[in-house]
């Protein structure tokens, strides 16, 4: 086995290394659906104690922005996951272009996300004083709808800076890509936060819409 | 190799690696930042005995004639949020763990060292920033920050206080990761799953506690900084939320948090009893699938905190029963510690008597959990000092006694000298008893009806109280009579050597102190509990024969 740059302590063999970076993530990520897992459990038991008001509510979000930031952040899974591909098959600079486009798309879903959340201040759908909903349902739909999606753009910034660092650290050295295990760590994180979303959809735009 | 071969200079040890301050605080090296998180915790340690010491003295007396009610309240909330979250959480894991765990498998260091020394940062970060608005601030919550009082009406530094404990989440979190993922990829050729020694199992079920429930935490007090924040009707029961919501995550991770304290215990008792009763762990698989059982189980019994909340009599009953099933992996350990020691040749050193103080107090602890997961005597003991008598039981009588008897056990390897044995053994003789002196009353004041979390008390309990408050100036004492002697020990302790207790863990076919990259020559792997030496036991101690 030739010394390789990528190499770090304490080990010897860049592909053990490789599967343990691989390895550490995955067992991160339980940790990181288990974070959401509190969210989830909160919503369902005031889903089930108030459903009527959820449907309701859940009917208050923008199912535009909604679906237009779920087809975006799908395709940025596409453009990680084939970053990762080429990289695999020796092709360094299309890797990188698509590392940038999955970097793109996701500032495009913090845009969007923003202009959603300004849409919805300006509807008073905040919880509080001059909340636009009556009824004790819609608040705690709403305060969930703040809390899930306010976390979920967080995984997104945080998915985001892990990306840049791997651009910036492969733009003069493209084998960074194939390398020690950043890009595999980085796409599954990425994944994640892309199946996070999926599970919020539904949740919080789609339920309420079922009947027209 | 010849002996002619050897390099002139020696290797330097882990110590001398490097000199300067920065040299510390830039280390990636898995037995430094094990030192790094001993002087830490040992700090948040003394912030919260000393609380605790105020509460004590305070309670000497049925009046409140020393503090007011408020700042009683909020020094043991400050006592149970630094306890729990800034020393016994951390304590084994972050320290032993950190410093033995790639030794015992063979490795050079953790997975992730530059991991591990971020989860330093985030440790001392958060508790010092928690520390500090609760001394500034105050909480006064009790460390369960219960709602609506955490939310609605406490006017203490809830919302800063669990930012911190948040931040402190993650730093556990990132050392289970790294732990999990150190032990399934750096074990050295030949170290197989069923020979690595209980410390290591131990290790990793309290990985995989600490990486499925503290997420679950982190949301739950988020939620509360939410609610306080900006008044979200979240847990508020007048805006249609649901304050038993807040309970059961909270006990979520709570509860597993417990045998996050414990499982780590075990683990280092298990080392200690077979090297002092030389003899091999008995039914060590047993043992390994009893920890893997009671970190399993302990998911599953959150409930048995709330049997008088108003949750479903049912779930009562499914609680009550899981509960009792984590009563039976405990059991098979504390049978098979037991049959070890049976026609063992057993050494009392130090830390052979700490690991006794743990099979006795865990026990007692143990039993009288089953107590409290019985409905009936559970309604009748809520919120009493039963209850404090038995979580001290385990997490301090257990926990604590474990960790001093780890810290004795490695002191060799940490750092190269050996402990004065007689002093050491009359500090454990001494925090044993001191121990039983504090709590045993606590169960039977508690179980005659003194509530906990009481700043003013009937007369009549006034006598368990001052026996209590003696107790505890026992244990202060031989707290602090382990931090004289082992810095005595510093400078002129006997030099150890790299086995002094001829045990069989791979840690010990290291130098002691360790060099940066633990091994001089790779370790021999073989069964971590071959103490059947045809030879027969050699003399341990000189000084003790």
């Amino acid at each position: 086995m030739t010394a390789s740059p990528f190499l770090r302590p304490p080990w010897d063999n860049l592909n053990r290394q490789h599967q343990a970076v691989s390895l550490g993530m995955w067992i991160f990520l339980v940790s990181e659906i288990l974070l959401f897992a509190g969210l989830f459990a909160g919503y369902g038991v005031y889903r089930h104690l108030y459903p009527a008001s959820f449907a309701k509510a859940s009917a208050q979000t923008d199912i535009v922005f909604g679906t237009v930031n779920t087809a975006i952040l799908m395709t940025s899974s596409l453009s990680i996951a084939l970053a990762g591909g080429l990289a695999r098959a020796r092709l360094p600079r299309l890797a990188w272009y698509c590392l940038l486009a999955t970097l793109v798309l996701g500032a495009a879903f913090l845009v969007v996300k923003g202009f959603e959340y300004r849409e919805d201040i300006d509807k008073h759908l905040f919880p509080g004083p001059q909340f636009a909903l009556g009824g004790t349902g819609p608040a705690l739909f709403f305060s969930f709808y703040w809390i899930m999606t306010g976390v979920h753009a967080a995984h997104v910034s945080g998915g985001l800076a892990a990306i840049a660092r791997l651009l910036i650290a492969s733009r003069n050295e493209p084998a960074w890509l194939s390398g020690g295990g950043s890009e595999e760590a980085t796409a599954l994180y990425w994944h994640l936060v892309d199946v996070i979303w999926i599970v919020l959809y539904p949740l919080l735009y789609l339920n309420g819409r079922t009947h027209g | 190799m010849t002996d002619a071969a050897l390099p002139a200079r020696p290797v330097p040890d882990y110590l001398h690696h490097g000199h300067t301050i920065w040299s510390w605080l830039s280390t990636t090296d898995h037995k430094r930042i094990g030192i790094l998180f001993a002087v830490s915790i040992t700090l948040f340690f003394t912030i919260g005995a000393v609380a605790i010491a105020v509460v004590r003295l305070e309670l000497l007396t049925p009046a409140g004639d020393l503090v007011s009610d408020d700042t009683y309240n909020k020094l043991f909330t400050l006592h149970g949020i630094v306890m729990v979250w800034f020393f016994l959480v951390p304590s084994i894991p972050v320290t032993f763990g950190n410093f033995l765990l790639p030794l015992m498998i063979g490795a050079k260091d953790l997975a992730f060292p530059r991991i591990n020394l971020l989860s330093w940062y985030l440790y001392l970060g958060g508790a010092a920033f928690t520390v500090a608005t609760i001394i500034a601030g105050g909480v006064d919550t009790g460390w369960t920050f219960y709602t609506p009082y955490s939310t609605m009406f406490s006017n203490g530094a809830v919302l800063t206080a669990v930012a911190g404990v948040i931040v402190v989440g993650f730093s556990s979190v990132m050392t289970g990761v790294n732990f999990i993922a150190t032990t399934h990829m750096l074990r050295a050729p030949g170290m197989t799953w069923f020979r690595l020694p209980l410390f290591v199992w131990a290790m990793y079920a309290t990985s995989l506690v600490m990486v499925l429930a503290t997420p679950v935490l982190a949301m739950t007090l988020l939620l509360i900084m939410a609610e306080r924040w900006f008044e979200l009707p979240i847990f508020d029961p007048s805006r249609g939320g649901d304050p038993l919501l807040f309970q059961h995550l909270f006990w979520f991770y709570s509860h597993p948090a417990v045998y996050i304290m414990v499982l780590p215990a075990m683990g280092v008792a298990s080392e200690i009893i077979a090297c002092f009763a030389r003899r091999r762990l008995f039914g060590y698989a047993f043992m390994v699938y009893a920890l893997i059982g009671i970190a399993v189980i302990g998911f599953f019994v959150w409930g048995h905190h709330m049997f008088v909340s108003g949750q479903s009599p049912y779930a009562n009953v499914v609680f009550s029963f899981l509960s009792f099933m984590v009563a039976v992996p405990s059991a098979i350990k504390v049978f098979n510690w037991t049959a070890t020691l049976y026609r063992g040749s057993i050494v009392f050193t130090a830390p052979m008597l700490y690991a006794f103080s743990f099979l006795g107090l865990f026990t007692i602890g143990g039993l009288t959990g089953l107590f409290l997961a019985t409905v009936p005597i559970d309604i009748h003991v809520t919120d009493t000092y039963f209850v404090v008598a038995h979580f001290h039981y385990i997490m301090v009588g257990a926990s604590v006694s474990a960790f001093f008897g780890g810290l004795h056990f490695w002191w060799p390897k940490i750092t190269g000298r050996l402990y004065p044995e007689l002093w050491a053994r009359f500090a454990a003789v001494l925090m044993f008893f001191g121990f039983n002196l504090t709590f045993f009353p606590q169960f039977v004041m508690g179980y005659l009806g003194m509530p906990r979390r009481y700043h003013v008390y009937p007369p009549e309990f006034q006598v368990y109280h001052v026996l209590s408050t003696g107790g505890a100036a026992l244990l202060g004492g031989a707290y602090l009579m382990p931090l004289a002697y082992l810095v005595w020990s510093l400078f002129y302790g006997r030099r150890a050597g790299a086995n002094p207790w001829e045990a069989q863990g791979l840690e010990w076919q290291a130098p002691s102190p360790p060099p940066h990259d633990n091994f001089l020559t790779p370790p021999r792997v073989g069964d971590p509990y071959d103490y059947h030496p045809p030879e027969g036991p050699a003399a341990l101690m000189d000084d003790a024969a």
